[in-house]
């Protein structure tokens, strides 16, 4: 017998605009999905696609003017937007963390990391030992020397060292949800490689669920058990991670892994390029937003925008080649 | 229109070099900096006309040092950069600005490598206006540049703001191909792209490459780029080569250890159900370019080293890059970890990958 898991997150329809001179920015637009207790989940998209902001949104980060005009985002059933911002105060860093791509912007460089790693824990448990604590998160994301590193300044760290103790601080409260946007992007391969080892313990030890924004595909394929492919503020293709990177359904998926160089293999006929670009978020059609480079589009799409249909097992595509799949 | 110099468009007479010779050599180049740091610690190669070399490293290993050596952009404090048989370091300023028409570069920041104030013509057509072509010949060639790069030639009136970052990149490249060049260092171009960009921006490259008979040094991180475009790979560490291989051969059957960790940090497209974990072989992070270690400079990292047992060759030693024209490494056991290549990942999936 199967047991169905209410999501932990659990996001309905979002839309997320932005006013600008040129006209209001579509940045999310409606999205749809849900990550599970424990679930790796990926997010892959290029600039443009709404990845990034997909992510603030969850943390009520958005920054003005831009702001969510309709949708649900509910944390163990609780919908996010209808908290207050005190209330808010009180998910982020505790029920849900969050590490960004550069930590040089994130860390404070007049305090020292150990203070920072502490002030996160007193925000949320001003009982706690949180020195200790703090020494403790150090250690776990196994920064050397901890006790010694814990006096040190964010500029005494190297890039990799910086990026661990942001996830110090961003797991200190034990989190059952942590968001990592593009973590590894500005790191060496090798650091990466580090990184992800630890987010993959981290992910194992303490069950702590991950949705990781990345555009490196092999990344996420190897880390995540489940994908949503993002395109112009939508999800355009969504499910386990094999599934959508070994048979993909959506014309997009299909063009950006014919366009990725691999280091496993010389391509003799070189790389597939998408030609054109993503569209212009301040004037989107009312058709498909592949359409303009999409290989196999037909009329319909021109000035119909697909729903997501079911192509399987929670797997979904946003494309009318993938209509006659869906069972409804 | 300058004296003794041929317009751009047409090819120049050869230099010095006979076409068999290669077309730049590197001897001995070193660039420390007044704090101490080895940013280029004593490095020597060659370039075949028509080949592409591509310079593979982490952050801190000198590569763009090197590329801003090669180009003279800045003054190696040591060593000599031969160009078509013209030693570069030994020219006075006026000289070497003719020098460089041949020998071009492409930067990695498209938002920051193009003047905003300047139309895209007046980027474009600076190497020529420098070079003394006359302002109608000028406005038709940079139509012809922009039209080979794949932006329309009536571009030419707008500012670089209007433009994407991966249309910025393509001007970047049409101003470096303005005055003819036969080599091209190119510092990162794909970096601030989007995979479906870059796809665009290789194939462009390549192309030129065919087209115009260009050679190219290629400076990337990014091993998988590196792998469907390189003839040849130069693996830097610390300011070093610690390896210098045909593409495949690296691949295939890296020889040394540090090789052997940047490949296997790599994530490639996951194939199979099972998530195979790829060894960790590196820990910690690299030593400061300002305070080498002694003997083999990858010795403080090298897995290799702890599997033999650590031999003291490694840590008194410096280790010279010696092998065939197949492959060159650094390192006192590089046999041995040919020999016992199969343990490692090897990148070689195949015609069926």
């Amino acid at each position: 017998m199967t047991i169905v898991r209410s999501p932990l997150l659990e996001m309905v329809d979002l839309s997320v605009q932005i006013p600008t001179r040129r006209g209001t920015v579509q940045a999310v637009n409606g999205v749809t999905f849900s990550v599970r207790a424990g679930e790796a989940v990926g997010v892959v998209g290029e600039s443009g696609s709404g990845k990034s902001m997909l992510a603030l949104s969850i943390m009520q980060l958005i920054p003005r003017p831009g702001r969510v005009v309709s949708g649900r985002i509910s944390l163990s059933g609780r919908d996010l937007l209808q908290l207050t911002e005190s209330a808010m105060r009180q998910v982020r860093g505790s029920e849900v963390g969050m590490i960004f791509q550069d930590p040089s912007t994130s860390l404070n460089p007049v305090l020292r990391i150990g203070r920072q790693v502490a002030e996160t824990i007193e925000a949320h448990h001003p009982e706690a030992d949180s020195w200790q604590r703090s020494l403790d998160m150090l250690r776990s994301v196994r920064i050397p020397d901890p006790e010694q590193r814990l006096r040190d300044y964010p500029h005494q760290y190297s890039g990799g060292m910086r990026q661990r103790a942001m996830i110090a601080i961003g797991m200190a409260n034990r989190p059952k949800l942590l968001i990592a946007d593009e973590p590894t992007t500005a790191l060496d391969v090798t650091v990466q490689a580090q990184i992800m080892d630890l987010l993959r313990s981290m992910n194992a030890d303490t069950g702590t669920a991950i949705l990781l924004i990345s555009h490196n595909i092999a990344l996420v394929s190897r880390f995540c058990s489940r994908v949503l492919v993002m395109y112009a503020g939508r999800i355009v293709e969504e499910g386990p991670t094999f599934e959508i990177f070994n048979r993909p359904k959506h014309p997009y998926t299909r063009a950006l892994l014919t366009a990725l160089p691999r280091i496993d293999r010389k391509l003799p006929e070189g790389l597939t390029a998408i030609a054109g670009r993503p569209p212009d978020l301040a004037q989107l059609s009312a058709g498909c937003a592949f359409f303009d480079r999409c290989p196999d589009r037909m009329e319909t799409c021109r000035t119909d925008q697909p729903p997501a249909f079911s192509v399987g097992p929670r797997r979904s595509a946003r494309c009318w080649l993938a209509a006659k799949e869906d069972p409804s | 229109m300058a004296l003794g110099r041929k317009a751009p468009g047409v090819r120049r007479e050869q230099g010095g070099a006979s076409q068999s010779e290669p077309l730049l050599q590197v001897r001995g180049l070193h660039v420390r900096f007044g704090n101490g740091v080895r940013a280029v610690d004593g490095i020597d190669f060659d370039v075949a006309p028509g080949e592409t070399l591509a310079i593979v490293g982490e952050s801190g290993c000198g590569k763009t040092t090197l590329g801003r050596a090669v180009t003279l952009l800045l003054r190696p404090t040591e060593g000599q950069v031969v160009f078509d048989g013209i030693d570069l370091t030994k020219l006075g300023q006026r000289k070497l600005r003719t020098a460089r028409r041949d020998l071009q570069m492409i930067f990695q920041d498209p938002y920051a490598s193009l003047d905003p104030r300047q139309r895209v013509g007046e980027i474009v057509g600076e190497p020529l206006r420098i070079a003394g072509m006359e302002a109608a010949a000028r406005r038709k060639r940079v139509a012809k540049l922009l039209d080979m790069v794949g932006l329309g030639g009536d571009m030419a009136g707008r500012l670089p703001r209007e433009f994407s970052g991966g249309q910025r990149q393509r001007i970047g490249i049409a101003r470096a191909l303005a005055a003819d060049p036969r080599l091209v260092i190119c510092d990162e171009p794909l970096s601030s792209l989007d995979v479906s960009i870059q796809a665009q921006i290789v194939n462009l490259l390549v192309k030129l490459q065919a087209e115009l008979l260009l050679t190219y040094v290629f400076i990337s991180h990014d091993f998988a780029v590196v792998r469907q475009i390189a003839t040849r790979v130069a693996v830097m560490y610390l300011g070093r080569i610690v390896e210098l291989a045909e593409t495949e051969r690296l691949f295939r059957a890296p020889g040394h250890p540090y090789t052997v960790s940047l490949l296997s940090a790599v994530p490639t497209l996951s194939c199979s159900k099972i998530s195979d974990d790829q060894p960790q072989l590196l820990a910690g992070d690299p030593p400061s370019p300002a305070r080498v270690p002694t003997g083999c400079r990858f010795h403080t990292r090298c897995w290799l080293r702890r599997q033999l047992g650590d031999p003291s060759i490694c840590t008194s030693e410096d280790p010279a890059l010696s092998g065939d024209g197949q492959q060159k490494t650094a390192c006192h056991f590089s046999a041995e970890l040919l020999a016992g290549n199969s343990e490692h990942r090897r990148l070689d999936v195949g015609t069926n990958g």
